[in-house]
């Protein structure tokens, strides 16, 4: 009995052991580096005959979810738009939108899905300066075209020699703080500054800018950590400081949050926001319940404050490139009002659709990357100032306006001001502030 | 002739009925079979089977702990931050230290925090263990951002990968004809240490060590009286364990490539409980099958959510409510866990058979009573003598038939 | 000197806060020896209910009633269906049954309200008082979380000295099988206890909200803090989890303003295990652990 069971079992090891080899070497073993073919060239990933995908993340979720949360949903619908419109050569643009919820650790991992699972062309609009500073290595490690990030940190495009896939698109927040430095040192010399900054890139990058300025006039700096939504330590200490005039390079939550805690303290100097942050209607909104409805129009609470505009929004709805966005997303949005939010993806939208067409039929990856070097500088959209991007430089947008809000409507302080990192000039330049978008809405090729 | 093959199932006998031995030989099929895995699978599977692996090695050291000792440790994501962590600022250095020995350090890091932890906690049970390392789990990521020059604060660090080894390259090739990435090897390395812990833990269980930790857990009177050192037997479980998330925590900061105090919330103490909860507490096959289940499970669940009409967002919060609602109804109805189940059904089963077979009635009732116990306690404290599962049926067997 | 009013101030409301929840994990331990560490959850959830009615266009006050009401029917609910099983087995299925519990409504809240953050009204205003030229950092509102807990307080100790009901409920949790043979239905009284618990910890939830964010984690630090205040005062001690949730909460608000606010969490973590290991029953103690 026993030799029996022996021989059945050494059969079925023999057995067993000759399948995994036969596997193994069917996969491909056994062969040494040399005498391997090469491989047939690949087709490009997220392009096909009809489609081209591209994905992105943002936060639908969590602490800078307000606001933001509605952007890809901007740039859907001018997909959308341009898809009824014969899309990119006959292709159709698909969107793939994943939620990070502001969270670094998720970034990765979703942005990971989008390359190896649901293997997008490229990823565009991705936002955070926290967040893609997390997955910035990777993409461009792996060749991927990180195009047009949701956030003024200076690294998606300073050094394109570190990072040739990726492109910023707004204006940077240095060249942001250069602007305000400069209008202060003209107009508030006298001013006791002090900075309220996101600890990050993208305070430390507004901090830059603003000190060549005035770096004399600020008494006090303090930080806050996304996530932790007590800032009354810090907002006491600007007081404390005896800061009459406070930078916020902040999300706009913590606009919210950072009015509410000088509310309590009885604390009022003259606020300045960044542009990601000073959204009248949501920060008014979030706002508007803490005093219980007491104010009755939402926007009019953050009168006063002064900020910088890019491009125009709904406070215009005059200009030609909002009545386009108002149409676009009369045709093709979710449900909700249009808001700056929505133009702002529909804007960098407009600006991919450019560059692939731009890019050519044979659309590949490296054919965007090249596309926007050689021509990008020259592409017309609605940013009030010129793309900055070239073989040496792969920042967006150089043009702000200093505007103070009032009744939720940005009043001009300043021209158009163009200019950009570093020693730049700061000079005025309405050239690009006057272009209309094209007839159909939807930009040609070449 | 027949010398030759008696020789080979006695001496694969030897090899089984020996601990160290079988632990081993199982060490050996599982280190085959990470290898296959990895060596066919595609891109985004490897990087799925390593996640699982960091949070296997993880899970594995909570199980001994809470499920052997009896302590409950909320704060294991706190062990294995400080392991990411240590690996984060020194893979960024310019030494160009070896892999080894950047997660070694990591190791030895979490095990002397681990030794603090521990000797507070030895002398804290039930409530008071959970809570405070609740505490920990909440104020170690902070310092992430107090220490921010050093730590690299809210945004985090950037962990850079290790360079593929010429050797593991070319091995590698000759087994799949491609070259593998950085990722892949640092998969490889994963399951490969995943292997190699699970057979020392497994090792640690079944020895003299082993034991004093469950003789803590179930009686400290008894075990003091028998001359074990309760504070002894306690840290060094804790230390173990800390060790083991360090590891974990070193082998997450490559695969996630960042260091951020928001990848090691709260969230992620609690997934490493259900993850040990749901598997068995105790049991080493338990933790492997709660980390299985909580890598892989969320994507299924939310496609059913986006099948079912919930929005993305939804959809992703329906797995953890779908593990919670899991872990509540194991622990109100199956204390024991999935393998603490099966092993109850299957002694049971056993113990109805022998019943069956024919042996006396004043024996058949106190062994099924003896083997429902035996199987029960292998898998930790939560099916001790208190449990309403052993109460009813042995004692009113035992009535009637006296 | 600001900066030190301040923060004592700031201190004092969060202090408040904590013992509210404090006393709601408190009552629980006292009725069922059991840490509730799903109470910062379900105070959320039921923050939440508020917040859908105000969205609705009910007053702040039909809110606060409704969480409070939502708040006392979940406690009791999930004393009854659930905790009552792992009522007096080992410790350990307790605890991962309330963390599994702390899971599961954390996910259902985010669920059912989404996970976005929203502002939540604060009655009484978001302004610092006034007094002449200087504004005291203390709004309104402020002054309602510190008056709402010593009201919540007052009627606890009146409820369980002064009322039947009251001494009711104390015997079935220091003597349930003699409070059975005189007649006290012991289950129930198991039930009210939580259900009034969870109560207090709705009215810490609101505080908390009040003039802030609220999202589906919002309270999960709470849990760890009011933990340490009721450990503190000792978990026995009703009055302990206020005295605990003061202090701890001014000596938190005292390291976030001059340290940072990110080390707050190590802060408490220092002070809990202090107080575990040199006096494990907490400042108002009198049992000793048993030795061998």
């Amino acid at each position: 009995m026993r030799s029996t069971t022996t021989r059945r079992g050494r059969t079925v090891v023999v057995a067993l052991a000759a399948a995994a080899c036969t596997l193994v070497t069917a996969c491909g073993a056994g062969e040494s580096r040399e005498d391997a073919a090469p491989e047939p060239a690949e087709d490009v990933p997220g392009i096909t005959e009809d489609t081209i995908t591209i994905g992105g993340h943002w936060p639908l979720t969590g602490v800078a979810a307000p606001g933001y949360s509605e952007i890809p949903g901007g740039a859907q619908a001018y997909f959308d738009y341009v898809n009824e419109n014969g899309g990119i050569g006959g292709r159709d643009i698909e969107l793939v939108i994943k939620d990070d919820a502001y969270n670094p650790t998720n970034t990765t991992q979703v942005t990971n899905e989008l390359v190896q699972q649901d293997e997008v062309f490229g990823i565009v609009g991705g936002l955070g300066t926290p967040t893609h500073s997390a997955v910035i290595d990777f993409l461009n490690e792996e060749g991927v075209p990180d195009l047009f990030v949701s956030s003024g940190a200076r690294k998606w495009g300073e050094t394109p020699e570190e990072y040739p896939y990726t492109f910023g698109w707004q204006p940077d927040y240095v060249i942001e703080g250069k602007v305000i430095g400069q209008y202060i040192a003209e107009n508030m010399p006298d001013a006791q500054v002090g900075l309220f900054l996101q600890d990050d890139d993208f305070g430390e990058d507004g901090e830059m800018g603003v000190r060549q300025f005035i770096d004399d006039q600020i008494v006090e700096t303090v930080r806050y950590t996304p996530g932790n939504t007590d800032v009354g330590p810090q907002v006491a200490a600007l007081q404390a400081a005896g800061a009459d005039l406070v930078l916020g390079f902040n999300v706009p939550s913590y606009t919210a949050l950072s009015q509410l805690v000088a509310l309590r303290l009885g604390y009022e100097p003259q606020w300045y926001y960044s542009n990601v942050g000073s959204d009248p209607n949501l920060v008014g909104s979030l706002l508007a319940r803490f005093s219980e409805g007491a104010v009755e129009d939402d926007a009019s609470l953050l009168d006063g404050v002064m900020t910088s505009e890019y491009i125009p929004g709904v406070d215009s709805p005059d200009n030609p490139w909002v009545q386009l966005w108002q149409e676009v997303w009369d045709a093709h949005g979710e449900e909700g009002e249009l808001t700056n939010y929505r133009i702002y993806g529909m804007s960098w939208a407009y600006t991919f659709v450019q560059a692939a067409m731009a890019a050519g039929d044979d659309l590949s990856r490296d054919g965007i990357v090249e596309a926007l070097e050689s021509g990008g500088a020259g592409f017309v959209g609605p940013g009030y100032g010129p793309f900055r991007y070239s073989a040496d430089s792969h920042l967006g947008l150089s043009g702000l306006k200093v505007v103070e809000l009032q009744g939720g409507v940005g009043e001009e302080l300043t021209d158009v001001l163009v200019t950009d990192l570093g020693d730049a000039e700061i000079t005025e330049d309405a050239s690009a502030a006057g272009d209309a978008p094209p007839e159909n809405g939807v930009p040609s090729a070449g | 002739m027949a010398e030759r093959t008696l020789a080979l199932p006695d001496r694969l006998r030897r090899v089984t009925d020996d601990t160290l031995g079988r632990h081993l030989l199982a060490g050996l099929v599982g280190a085959v079979v990470v290898v296959l895995l990895l060596s066919f699978l595609g891109g985004f599977r490897v990087s799925q089977l390593a996640s699982f692996s960091y949070l296997a090695i993880a899970a594995a050291g909570l199980t001994v702990l809470t499920g052997l000792n009896g302590q409950l440790s909320l704060g294991h994501g706190a062990f294995m931050a400080i392991g990411a962590y240590t690996t984060a600022v020194l893979q960024r250095t310019e030494l160009g230290l070896p892999l080894v020995v950047v997660l070694v350090a990591a190791v030895l890091v979490a095990g002397a925090v681990g030794v603090v932890v521990g000797l507070a906690a030895a002398r804290l049970h039930g409530p008071y263990i959970a809570g405070a390392t609740l505490a920990l789990a909440i104020a170690v990521p902070g310092l992430a951002i107090f220490w921010r020059d050093l730590l690299g604060g809210e945004q985090g660090l950037t962990v850079p990968l290790p360079d593929v080894p010429a050797w593991f390259a070319d091995a590698v090739f000759f087994l799949t004809a491609t070259d593998p990435s950085s990722s892949r090897y640092v998969a490889y390395l994963a399951g490969l240490a995943l292997v190699a812990v699970l057979v020392l833990l497994a090792n640690v269980a079944r020895s003299r060590t082993g034991r004093r930790w469950q003789a803590v857990r179930d009686d400290e009177v008894a075990a003091q009286l028998a001359g074990i050192d309760l504070g002894r037997a306690r840290v060094l479980a804790f230390v173990v364990s800390a060790a083991c998330a360090g590891l974990a925590g070193g082998f997450m900061a490559f695969v996630v490539r960042l260091t951020a105090p928001s990848g090691f919330t709260l969230t992620l103490s609690l997934t490493l409980l259900t993850a040990i909860v749901l598997g068995g507490l105790g049991s080493l096959t338990g933790a492997l099958i709660g980390a299985g289940l909580l890598t892989f499970l969320p994507q299924v669940v939310t496609s059913v959510g986006g099948d079912v009409g919930l929005s993305d967002v939804q959809s992703a919060e329906l797995a953890p409510l779908v593990y919670g609602l899991v872990m509540v109804l194991v622990i109100l109805l199956a204390p024991g866990g999935l393998v603490g189940t099966i092993r109850l059904k299957r002694a049971e089963r056993a113990a109805r058979r022998a019943a069956a077979a024919g042996a006396t009635a004043s024996t058949g009732a106190p062994t099924s009573a003896d083997e429902r116990t035996r199987a029960a306690s292998g898998t930790g404290a939560t099916t001790g003598p208190e449990d309403p599962q052993h109460d009813a049926p042995p004692s009113t067997e035992r009535k009637r038939s006296s | 000197m600001q900066q030190l009013t301040t923060t004592l101030l700031t201190g004092l409301t969060l202090g408040a806060v904590f013992s509210a929840f404090a006393l709601a994990l408190v009552m629980i331990w006292r009725s069922t020896r059991i840490v509730n560490f799903a109470q910062a959850p379900m105070a959320m959830v039921t923050t939440y209910v508020a917040l859908v009615l105000i969205d609705a266009g009910a007053s702040y006050w039909v809110g606060f009633v409704a969480a409070l009401l939502s708040g006392f029917v979940l406690g009791a609910v999930i004393e009854r269906v659930v905790v009552r099983h792992v009522e007096g087995k080992a410790e350990l299925n307790a605890v991962i049954l309330t963390l599994g519990l702390f899971i599961v409504l954390h996910a259902a809240a985010a669920l059912v309200f989404g996970s976005r953050f929203r502002s939540f009204p604060a009655p009484f205003g978001v302004r610092g008082l006034t007094v002449g030229d200087s504004t005291i950092p203390l709004t309104g509102f402020g002054i309602f979380t510190l008056v709402s807990v010593l009201v919540v307080m007052g009627l606890l100790v009146a409820l369980f000295r002064g009322t039947d009901i009251g001494l009711r409920m104390r015997a079935a949790a220091f003597g349930p099988e003699v409070a059975r043979l005189l007649g006290v239905k012991v289950g129930r009284m198991l039930t009210l206890g939580w259900a009034l618990a969870s109560v207090v910890g709705s009215l810490s939830g609101l505080l908390i909200a009040g003039g802030g964010l609220v999202h589906p984690g919002y309270m999960d630090s709470v849990v760890v803090y009011g933990f340490v205040a009721a450990v503190l005062g000792g978990l026995e001690s009703p009055g302990g989890a206020v005295v605990g949730g003061l202090s701890l909460g001014l000596t938190l608000s005292v390291v976030s303003g001059y340290v940072g606010s990110e080390v707050v969490p190590l802060a408490a973590l220092l002070v809990l295990v202090v107080v575990l290991l040199v006096r494990p029953g907490g400042l108002f103690s009198t049992v000793h652990e048993r030795r061998v």
